[in-house]
């Protein structure tokens, strides 16, 4: 019973922690640049402006991969909010996102098509890296289970400091931000329009960003395992985890897919194995 | 309550697409002026998107031919509604200085419907920002 309600409660707040996120990203951003920047509700203006707009679609098979996009983004969190099993949760938001690349692979347009091939390898980039981090909880903890992961009395950052770094390299591709940027963006007008979601429009592209925030909400769970045993700690962790986000961000320039591919596994793998050695020696 | 909302919202949040139609390029880049940190207009909600799919507002600048405007028609119908059009600068109205060459077809009304007229040569980066909002009152119009 209890859990069924925190699934409820993961599925209704996350959307609303998500957009205030995004909302405070492109303030952040805008101060960074010296604007002022829109008002903190701006996402949620846009994502119902989206839905009361006219349904264009190509075909069905567009309107299906974003809806099952959608579910289980929200599935995912829903199952991290009732502390169940990180593997499961794991391959729950996988689905969500091969299913985005197939909503852009659906329809003919080369922007959607490219856009689509390069979400494809981001998600190639990023998934091994997240599997690993989950192995390296597992090597402290014992366990894939959230609430026996809670149950640990010392915060994981203290016996994995390295894993955490790439778990947000994982952040950086899932939030699709720069330098990662490169199968949507919206600085990239000539090169390839909007990316794989160039073909989605209207209350589609609304249901997408829907799912991006819920995946947002996703990934700083995880952060928040990391620092499970304060509440300070958590706040904490995750202000300061997504700040050095938006910095990076209006930092960096936009790579190819063929540095993100050499750099982040390289730089992931060896960061993940060092921590593991020390781990096992330790 | 959720349909306000979302009335609210259209005029929040207007996602402008920006095609060139040719000439000088002045206006073209006042309008692009108005995305810089100085004009700012992302405070009011709007961003510049590059794909026709994604936009509210079509601004539109620059002498209409019969080769751009089979294009401008083009990315008209792919906006889907609501959507607004404005027109600027003297070339958008009604050709400017080019009015007189051979395959100048006259303002940007002659191919699609345009719903604000912003004149100058080049028109200024205010005066965009003011037509903009003056297309935002067609949406809540819309209210009705
Ligand atoms: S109105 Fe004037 S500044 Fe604008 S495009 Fe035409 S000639 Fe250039």
């Amino acid at each position: 019973m209890e859990t069924i309600i925190l699934m409820i409660f993961g599925v209704v707040v996350a959307p609303i922690l998500g957009g205030l996120i995004s909302g405070v990203d492109r303030k952040v951003t805008a101060r960074l640049q010296s604007r002022f920047g829109p008002p903190i509700l701006q996402p949620f203006y846009d994502v119902a402006k989206l839905f009361g707009k006219v349904k264009v679609i190509n075909n069905f098979w567009q309107v299906f991969c974003a809806w099952v996009y959608l579910i289980a983004a929200a599935l995912s969190v829903a199952l991290l909010f009732a502390q169940s099993d990180l593997l499961l949760i794991f391959f729950v938001q996988a689905i969500g996102a091969v299913f985005l690349v197939m909503g852009g692979l659906a329809s003919s347009s080369p922007y959607s098509q490219v856009g689509a091939q390069r979400e494809l390898i981001q998600v190639l980039t990023y998934e091994p890296l997240i599997i690993l981090v989950f192995a390296s909880i597992f090597m402290v903890t014992g366990s894939f289970r959230i609430d026996e992961i809670l149950a640990y009395d010392q915060p994981l950052l203290v016996k994995l400091p390295l894993m955490f770094i790439v778990l947000g390299y994982a952040l950086t591709i899932k939030l699709r931000k720069s330098p990662f940027d490169f199968s949507t963006s919206h600085h990239a007008h000539q090169e390839l329009v909007k990316g794989v979601l160039t073909e989605f429009s209207g209350p589609y592209l609304g249901i997408i960003e829907l799912a991006h925030w819920y995946e947002t909400v996703f990934i700083l769970g995880i952060c928040a395992l990391f620092w499970h045993t304060s509440l300070v700690g958590v706040v904490l962790l995750l202000a300061s985890t997504y700040f050095a986000e938006i910095l990076i961000d209006n930092t960096m320039s936009r790579m190819t897919w063929r540095w993100m591919l050499k750099y982040v596994w390289s730089v992931g793998l060896v960061m993940s194995f060092v921590n593991l050695i020390w781990l096992h020696v330790g | 309550m959720f349909k306000k909302f979302i009335d609210k919202s259209r005029a929040k949040s207007p996602w402008i697409m920006h095609f060139d139609c040719g000439s000088c390029n002045g206006c073209d880049i006042e309008v692009l002026a108005c995305l810089t940190p100085m004009y700012d207009v992302e405070r009011f909600g709007v961003v510049n998107v590059g794909n026709p799919k994604h936009a509210d507002v079509l601004l539109v600048t620059g002498t209409v031919n019969p080769r751009n405007a089979k294009v401008l028609r083009n990315i008209y119908d792919q906006m889907p509604d609501p959507k607004g059009v404005i027109a600027i600068g003297a070339c958008g109205l009604s050709g400017g200085i080019f009015r007189e060459c051979y395959n100048v077809l006259g303002g940007i009304d002659k191919v699609i419907p345009v719903d604000v007229y912003v004149p100058g040569c080049p028109a200024k980066p205010e005066a965009i920002i003011d037509g903009v909002v003056t297309a935002l009152a067609k949406f809540e119009g819309l209210r009705g």
